[in-house]
Order: C-alpha cells, then sequence, then structure tokens
C-alpha cells in the first residue's frame, strides 16, 4: 500500500505541473495591465515601469514561468501585488477559515446526509423516504447564496431577539479576540518560519483552537459564527449524500447475505450497520470525496454572502484584481487539496472492503 | 434456429418496431413521477418563455416612476391577499430601479433557458469529438486529451469558469462560452467510455471489413451507444448550467443589468435582503424551479434507459 501510494502520489506530478503552467498562463491571459489594476488608471508610463521592474513583469514569458517554478519549489509564492506581503502569509491567514468552514459543512452534511439515506432505504417508499428524497432533490437544485441570503434574513432578522437568533455575517463577534493556543500554554515560538506558519494556521481554526485552550466563550461565539454558513455550504453535498447512501443501501439490501444475517436472528440495527452499511459505503466514499472537492467552488459564494475572508473570496478578488501570485498559489493549494483528497478516497478503499488490494 | 426467421412485413416485425428502445423509453419515463413532475415544471417554464409577452403584466426594462404610484422595493401587492384595490398590483414586489419583479422573472424564464440549453449543447458537441477521437485513436492522442481534460476537472468547475470570464470579459456571453467550456471534460468522458465498449465488437469490426471508412464506422456504428448517456448527463448538465450562469451573474461576472436575468437579480439586491427580502426570494426561487426540473427529468431519464444505474 506504502508502494501504491508513493506511485499515485508521483503520478499526479504531471498534473499539478499543468495544473502550475495552466494557472500561470491563465493568470496571463487576464487582459488588462495589473500595473493599472493596482495603482490606478492614472499610473504613468515610468511608475509602471518601476512596478513591472520590481515584480519580474517585464521580463519575457517564458522566463517568468521559470522562476515562478522555481519559487514554487522552494516553498516561496512571491508578494501579494495588491497586499505587497508575502503570499504565504496571506495563506496562512485566509486557509484556517475556509478549512473551518469546509470541515463544518462536511460534517453537517455527513452527519445529516447517510442516517437520511439509511432510513430512506430502509423505509423505502414510506411517508419518511418521500420527504427525504424531496428534500435532497430541492438541495441539490437550490443556489448556495439563495439559501444563504435567505438563512441569513430568517435567524438574523426574523428570529431576533428570540434564543435562535444566529449572526449573518463574520467568524467572530466585534470586541471578541483569540489568544493562540501557544501564548496561552506559555510556548516559546519562533518570530517566523515554517513552523511558525504551521501553529498560526492552527490558531487561525478557532473552534479548535478555543476549544483546546477552553475559552468557551470564544468557542460559543465562533460557533454561532459557523452554524449559518456551513450550513448554507452542506445542501449540496448533504443531498448528494442522502442520495448516494440511498441507492447503495438499497442495492444491498437485496443481497443473499442480508437475508442470511436477519435468518440468523441478528438484530435489525446489527444487520444494517454491520452488514449493509459497510458494504454500501464504497459509492459513498466516492462521492464524499468529489463534494469535499466542490466545496471550494461553493466557499467562494458562502465566503462572499457571510462576508468571510477565506480562500473563495480572496481567489475571487484577486482574479478581478489581477494579483497573479495570489491566484497561482491558492490554485496551486486548491488542486494539491483535490489530489490528497482522491489519494485519500483510493486508500480508504481498503480499509472499507478488505477484498480490494491496490497495486 | 430456422424457425426464428420472420417474413417482413409480418406482424412480429412490426411489434418489434412498437417496442423499440426508444418507445419503451419513453413508456418508461411516463411511469417515473420525478420524471413527470420535471416535465411538467419544464413546461410550465418553457410555456412562460414563449409567452412571455403576453404573460407579463409589464416590460421586464421598464421603469415605473411616473407611469404609476409605486416606490422603491415595494413588496407584493396581491388584490387577492388583501392588498388595497386602488394600488397597482405586483405579484413579486417593485426592485430597486422602480421595475415590476414578476415580469423580470418571466422573462428571465428566456435567458435561463437558453443559457441551459447553449451550453450544454455546445458542450456536448466539443466533449463528443474530443471524446471519440480519443476513444477510437487512442495512442498517445488519447493520453494528451485525456490529460488536459483531467488539468480542467482538477479545479472546482465555478472558479475556473471566473477565471475564464475573467480573460474573455464579464458579460452573459462570455459567461455562458465559460461554463461549457469547464463542462466539456464530463461529456468528452461519456463518449470515450462508450467509444471504449465497443471498439472492438464483432459488429464494428465487420463493419470496417465491409469497407466503411473510419468516419463513417464512428458515427453511423459506434456513437449512437454514447446518445443514451449523453442524453441523461446533458439534462442534469443543464440544471448544473443554470446553476452556475446564475452564480457567475450573482458576482457581477454575467449578464449585465438591465438584462432580467435571475442571477443579476439576486446578485444586485443582495445587500437588501434584510429590508426587501422578496427581491432575494423570487429569483432565487425561480434558479431552484428551473434546476430542480432539469434534475428530475435527468434523474427520470437515466431510470428509464438505464435501469442499471436506478438511483432511487
Amino acid at each position: 500500500m506504502i508502494q501504491y501510494s508513493i506511485r499515485r502520489i508521483l503520478a499526479s506530478f504531471p498534473v499539478l505541473l499543468g495544473i502550475l503552467i495552466a494557472t500561470f498562463v491563465l493568470a496571463r491571459l487576464i487582459p488588462g495591465d495589473p500595473c493599472k489594476a493596482i495603482l490606478g488608471e492614472k499610473a504613468t508610463q515610468e511608475v509602471c515601469a518601476q512596478f513591472a521592474e520590481r515584480y519580474g513583469l517585464n521580463k519575457p514569458i517564458y522566463v517568468q514561468l521559470g522562476i515562478y517554478m522555481g519559487n514554487v519549489l522552494r516553498g516561496d509564492f512571491g508578494t501579494s501585488i495588491r497586499f505587497s506581503r508575502p503570499v504565504t502569509v496571506i495563506l496562512i491567514e485566509r486557509l484556517p477559515t475556509t478549512v473551518e468552514l469546509g470541515l463544518a459543512a462536511m460534517t453537517v452534511a455527513l452527519v445529516v446526509g447517510i442516517p437520511a439515506g439509511i432510513i430512506s432505504a430502509i423505509k423505502r417508499n414510506s411517508v419518511l423516504d418521500v420527504i427525504t428524497m424531496v428534500g435532497a432533490n430541492i438541495g441539490v437544485s437550490m443556489p448556495v447564496y439563495w439559501l444563504g441570503l435567505m438563512l441569513a434574513y430568517f435567524f438574523a432578522l426574523v428570529l431576533k431577539d428570540t434564543p435562535f437568533w444566529l449572526p449573518p455575517s463574520g467568524r467572530l463577534s466585534p470586541g471578541v479576540t483569540v489568544v493562540p493556543f501557544y501564548q496561552v500554554f506559555g510556548w516559546s515560538v519562533p518570530e517566523a518560519g515554517f513552523w511558525r506558519g504551521v501553529l498560526d494556521f492552527i490558531a487561525r481554526l478557532y473552534l479548535f483552537n478555543s476549544l483546546i485552550t477552553g475559552n468557551w466563550k470564544v468557542f460559543k461565539d465562533a460557533l454561532t459564527h459557523l452554524i449559518l454558513p456551513a450550513l448554507a455550504l452542506s445542501t449540496i453535498p448533504m443531498s448528494i449524500i442522502a442520495r448516494m447512501t440511498r441507492s447503495s443501501m438499497l442495492e444491498v439490501l437485496r443481497l443473499d447475505y442480508i437475508r442470511t444475517a436477519r435468518a440468523k436472528g441478528l438484530t435489525e440495527r446489527l444487520v444494517i450497520l454491520k452488514h449493509a452499511l459497510r458494504n454500501a459505503l464504497l459509492p459513498i466514499v466516492t462521492v464524499v470525496g468529489i463534494q469535499v472537492g466542490n466545496l471550494f467552488a461553493g466557499a467562494v459564494l458562502t465566503e462572499t454572502i457571510f462576508g468571510l475572508a477565506g480562500v473563495g473570496s480572496i481567489l475571487f478578488e484577486a482574479i478581478t484584481a489581477r494579483d497573479f501570485p495570489i491566484i497561482q498559489a491558492f490554485t496551486v493549494v486548491i488542486a494539491i487539496g483535490y489530489v490528497v483528497i482522491n489519494l485519500l478516497v483510493d486508500l480508504s478503499y481498503v480499509f472499507i472492503d478488505p477484498r480490494i488490494r491496490l497495486e | 434456429m430456422a424457425s426464428t426467421s420472420v417474413p417482413l412485413g409480418s406482424s412480429s416485425v412490426r411489434d418489434y418496431r412498437a417496442n423499440s428502445l426508444w418507445r419503451l423509453t419513453l413508456r418508461r419515463i411516463f411511469r417515473q413521477r420525478p420524471a413527470i413532475i420535471g416535465m411538467t415544471l419544464l413546461g410550465l417554464l418553457v410555456f412562460c418563455a414563449v409567452f412571455a409577452p403576453v404573460i407579463a403584466p409589464y416590460d421586464p426594462e421598464a421603469v415605473l416612476i411616473g407611469i404609476e404610484d409605486v416606490r422603491k422595493r415595494e413588496p407584493p401587492c396581491i388584490h387577492l391577499l388583501g392588498c388595497p384595490k386602488d394600488r397597482p398590483q405586483h405579484l413579486m414586489g417593485i426592485d430597486g430601479n422602480v421595475r415590476d419583479v414578476f415580469s423580470r422573472i418571466i422573462f428571465g424564464a428566456r435567458i435561463s433557458l437558453f443559457i441551459g440549453i447553449t451550453t450544454v449543447s455546445f458542450a456536448i458537441i466539443v466533449g463528443t469529438i474530443l471524446g471519440a477521437i480519443s476513444g477510437y485513436v487512442g495512442g498517445w492522442v488519447d493520453l494528451v486529451i485525456m490529460r488536459i481534460l483531467d488539468v480542467l476537472l482538477a479545479f472546482p468547475s465555478l472558479l475556473l469558469a471566473i477565471a475564464i470570464v475573467t480573460v474573455l470579459g464579464r458579460g452573459l456571453q462570455n459567461a455562458l462560452l465559460a461554463i461549457a467550456i469547464v463542462s466539456i471534460p464530463v461529456y468528452a468522458r461519456v463518449v470515450r467510455a462508450s467509444v471504449l465498449s465497443v471498439k472492438e465488437s464483432a459488429y464494428v469490426l465487420a463493419s470496417r471489413a465491409l469497407g466503411g471508412s473510419h468516419f463513417h464506422v464512428l458515427l453511423r456504428r459506434i456513437l449512437p451507444n454514447a446518445i443514451p448517456p449523453l442524453i441523461v448527463q446533458g439534462t442534469l448538465g443543464i440544471g448544473t448550467a443554470i446553476l452556475d450562469a446564475a452564480a457567475l451573474s450573482f458576482l457581477g461576472l454575467g449578464a449585465q443589468p438591465p438584462t432580467p436575468e435571475w442571477g443579476t437579480m439576486l446578485g444586485t439586491e443582495r445587500n437588501q435582503v434584510f429590508t426587501a427580502p422578496h427581491l432575494v426570494f423570487f429569483p432565487g426561487l425561480a434558479i431552484m424551479v428551473t434546476v430542480l426540473s432539469f434534475n428530475l427529468l435527468g434523474d427520470g431519464l437515466r431510470d428509464a434507459i438505464d435501469p442499471r444505474l436506478k438511483q432511487g
């Protein structure tokens, strides 16, 4: 299996390389001068020449590509043209927001989607089944941003002054600050560098950070802010997972060994959860993998609606502002995420179904 | 075996024709409740789109200042639901530019259906050509085409569409092209899989042996196999295309105001959700119903064409 993993990782290099080149080319195809986009239409030729010199934009395109590739291999994504800050630093600031949102959305999708699918399959053609499947069909057809806006309207305005009120935007309420866990624990951490980046990344996962430091006030605040965006983002994966679980379970429940298990006198609970679900998991896991990838696209819209400073919103802003280094870095990170998730899905097959041998 | 031969024109041949794959499929579709609901909704939408000028009480782009006594972002006024008779009736209210929302929604059906059908048709044509060449020729041609499509698939489709629109420039036409481009890989894969599954079949080889050109064999013998999965994928794809196009317009990259496009309508009024929720609610509902109708129809078609893929 280790051999398989290594081979898979190696095999994904050409695709990653293709993505690097494609983003580079695509970013440069975007019409308009980054100088004018950043410094304004009135920027003089001299100022723009200096600007181009500073960001290496005056070099031939293949030289730029070469420099860029070399830098990426060293983990250096350059400096954002718009913010004049290292892209890696911005990445560490922004990525945790999206990761937290994505994890929360996926958790909701799994926790609701899989049981809903199982119940639907067991009680096939019942009222419950019909309601679940109608709900799932509506769920996949809903625009994420519309649902987000409607949820915000309902929970923040209609339910105002009730205990069910939820904030419509942001990650934390004004005035609430998060103390990084390494400061709470009194760790001495380096000023900068890789490890500091990792620690900062973890500290910016507000839920996790407040959980391990036991700061319940921040935890509750972060959680209430996360509920609506996570709910909006989770609907599509939830619906797809519920549908897939139902069809996969129906497929398995017809099989002979399920009848045998029941004939042996096993409890229905054991038959469903141990015998049926385990064997129905394979297509479900595959769908989950695909949906994790789609979360990034949904994040662009969800983050825009809920005013979250994550990967999706910055990527959208960067594309419109022609901030090449940000576009390249964030796309590469998303693409690596895709590759890793696909690998994990493939590896999980072995655990779900021991008959599968990865070679 | 000799006893199975049937003289042409006999009743058995007619029975066979009556039960051809397409007729069977059509009959199966009409037995599926979701597909029927999908078709009904779709029929309603097509009706709205075709007869929009008759159904809509106002011009979708007409500003009603000075024509009627209405305010900006006025909520819906429905006489049947108790709105005073002396007030002008506006089923879905008035938007930020003092236009009738209901008329805009009705005209929006034209744009959305147009978006869905054109993007998917384009993607199917290009995808079929690429998939067919890839599967039929094989070798390095297959490798190169599929790797390029893999790179396309590695991007979240909406982000890729955003990037393409930024390259091409804002506007509905470019948004359509962007969405068509990002959906090509799906169709190319479907066609390639169909081609690969029958490429070595005896009847294909026989057609070649009888002197059929590569083009003839591919077009007449192999590609018809790809039609059923393409129809299913295409119907489901229309829903996705409409959703993506609305998302692009919502972000300000697709159709530009004053076009009565649902995503644009939602996007321009999104900050008013707390003061005038009807301006966000109705366009979103319209998008949802349209996408739902295509999804239901697509699911029904899939179950009817290939019951093995039944999703329940």
